[in-house]
């Protein structure tokens, strides 16, 4: 497929197989020197016999929030789990299709399994911090990808907690269990995490469902801030946040990606009757 | 009429239940009534240091000599020995079979650990005497192969299932989340569990060494079987030893009631005793740990 020049309709015959994705808005065109760091490409995937996703085509421009909305069972997260191949983890899952990063295939071999998830990390819908201390959760990534150690590892947590906001509150808690702090900190930390690795791309899933409105703000602050230096794609249950905090915008609908364009367009003008009666609370 | 029949019936049932769930209890109380009486006797004879700490049990000699070192010794050498395989190998077994196993092998394996734990003791001694014993023999050149290090590989034997069963419940406990987040940030299987896992199921793991140390403590006939049950101090783990527990079940028979021979086997159980219910009460400090987390 043409990788170049970010129109990937120019020379692939095989999408005009498929009428119900409305190809128009999907993906976006991006305006000049802006680029796509992700792209899936017809993406098929299966659990067993269930059709979880059904010739999904997307692509996330770099440094910008993309969001996932749609109602549950849809598979907006299972194409998030797509894009560090989480769903390996899953016995008896069939994917095809292609999904690039930085223009590499990450299906395309075996490949470099923790080098991928290292640069597209993932944050979760409860905060997981290890059962470790802070400087621990936070040391875990560079320990085991031998990023740092040492003096220098210190400094990499220290920059790692400030870049969530955490080093202020918690520099003298350092050596605390990580289990200690609350569902805020927690889901900062697991961020904090993904700083230190250095990741390039960070997939939150429902990273706000299990926080209160107040930390949930908090955190779309910490998004918005993170913007510059991070891709990020979110999976959310709330369509609000998603109108609040996204650039760009996909809808899913029983494994479709039904819709995907710039957020306003999205939330002002969708095109798609379906996307229409789930923004206006028809349905979902 | 008909109602104070039901009443009836329902306060009897009420009881009968009550007594049910405090008869461990009761039994509990008048082993150790029972034991303290018969072994308190001994004490008439010998000081507790004395019998703790000295070094020769001739029971039958006269003037007796009851020192039970040797046997504590014994006993804690055979132990240390068998907890030095079954701990490793068993925690080992633990995380192939909870972690890495493919899901077919894994029912084979945890089948087979369970009917290695229902194997008799005393068959395994058995199999200890015809096969183990000779074989040490021959092939380390000792004198003799009945040895401590023969008791200490028989009773991890009969170890390893309690340390795999326990342990490998305290890994499946550790939430699925702390591997997905190891793995999402792009940790190896084995970095996962060395440095996430590990530390999840740490708890779990100490209590089921613990437990295990219970069941060896107090195993007796494959020991009895396999050690020579030699009472000396031993100098390797290559040397005959006997067990407080060989012990008491070797000489309880041809011990007269009454005499300070007799008194010091009871005294003899109530160490066991104490040593067990230390053990299981420390398992179970850390079995509870890592259920409050």
């Amino acid at each position: 497929m043409n990788r170049k020049t970010g129109d990937m309709f120019a020379n692939s015959p095989e999408l005009g197989t498929c009428p119900r994705v409305l190809r128009p808005t999907n993906p976006p065109e991006f305006g000049d020197g802006e680029k796509v760091k992700i792209r899936a490409e017809n993406l098929n995937l299966w659990y067993g016999d269930f059709q979880a996703l059904i010739d999904v085509t997307m692509a996330v421009r770099e440094k910008s929030i993309t969001a996932l909305i749609g109602s549950s069972g849809c598979g907006k997260s299972t194409l998030l789990r797509c894009l560090n191949r989480m769903n390996d983890l899953i016995d008896d899952v069939r994917i095809e299709g292609s999904v690039r990063v930085d223009g590499r295939d990450i299906y395309a071999s075996a490949g470099d399994l923790p080098a991928l998830r290292k640069k597209v990390g993932m944050v979760f819908q409860r905060p997981n911090p290890f059962p470790l201390s802070i400087y621990e959760n936070v040391a875990f990534g560079p320990r085991v990808h031998h990023q740092a150690k040492g003096g220098e590892l210190d400094g990499l947590v220290e920059e790692s907690l400030r870049a969530v906001d955490l080093w202020d509150v918690l520099k003298d808690r350092l050596r605390e269990n990580a289990l200690k702090l609350s569902l805020e900190q927690k889901q900062r930390l697991c961020i904090a995490r993904l700083a230190a690795v250095k990741s390039e791309v960070v997939l939150m899933d429902e990273p706000c469902s299990a926080l209160d409105p107040y930390a949930t703000m908090k955190i779309e602050d910490l998004m918005r801030l993170l913007k510059a230096k991070f891709t990020i794609v979110i999976v959310t249950h709330n369509m609000q946040q998603a109108a609040r905090v996204s650039d760009e915008t996909g809808f899913m609908l029983l494994g479709e990606l039904v819709e995907f364009g710039a957020t306003t367009d999205i939330f002002t003008r969708p095109r798609d009757k379906r996307t229409e009666d789930y923004i206006t609370g028809r349905f979902g | 009429m008909k109602r104070s029949l039901r009443r009836a019936k329902e306060f009897a049932l009420e009881r009968l239940l009550f007594l049910s769930g405090t008869a461990s209890v009761v039994f509990v109380v008048l082993i150790f009534v029972f034991l303290l009486r018969e072994g308190a006797a001994v004490f008439g004879h010998v000081s507790l240091g004395h019998f703790l700490g000295a070094k020769f049990w001739y029971p039958i000699s006269s003037p007796a000599k009851l020192g039970i070192l040797p046997l504590i010794l014994g006993s804690l050498l055979v132990t240390a020995g068998a907890l030095a395989i079954a701990v490793p190998l068993g925690i080992a077994a633990a995380f192939y079979i909870a972690e890495v196993a493919p899901k077919r092998l894994r029912t084979v394996l945890k089948s087979c650990v369970e009917i290695l734990s229902a194997i008799p003791s005393v068959v395994l001694g058995f199999l200890g005497i015809t096969l183990l014993v000779p074989f040490l023999k021959n092939f380390l050149g000792l004198p003799t192969g009945l040895t401590a290090f023969s008791g200490s590989l028989m009773l991890a034997f009969m170890a390893m299932p309690t340390i795999i069963t326990i342990s490998e419940d305290a890994i499946n406990a550790v939430p699925r989340e702390y591997k997905e987040g190891a793995v999402a940030l792009g940790a190896t299987h084995w970095q996962t569990l060395v440095r996430v896992v590990i530390h999840g199921a740490f708890p779990g793991i100490i209590a089921a060494a613990m437990l295990g140390i219970g069941r060896v403590i107090g195993e007796t006939m494959a020991v009895m079987m396999v050690t020579g049950n030699a009472a000396v101090i031993p100098r390797t783990i290559f040397e005959p030893v006997r067990t407080l527990t060989a012990t008491i079940a070797a000489e309880m028979g041809e011990a007269a009631q009454g005499t300070p021979h007799y008194h010091a086997l009871f005294a003899v159980g109530i160490v066991l005793f104490l040593i067990s219910f230390a053990i299981n009460l420390t398992a179970d400090l850390f079995l509870n740990r890592g259920k409050k987390r």
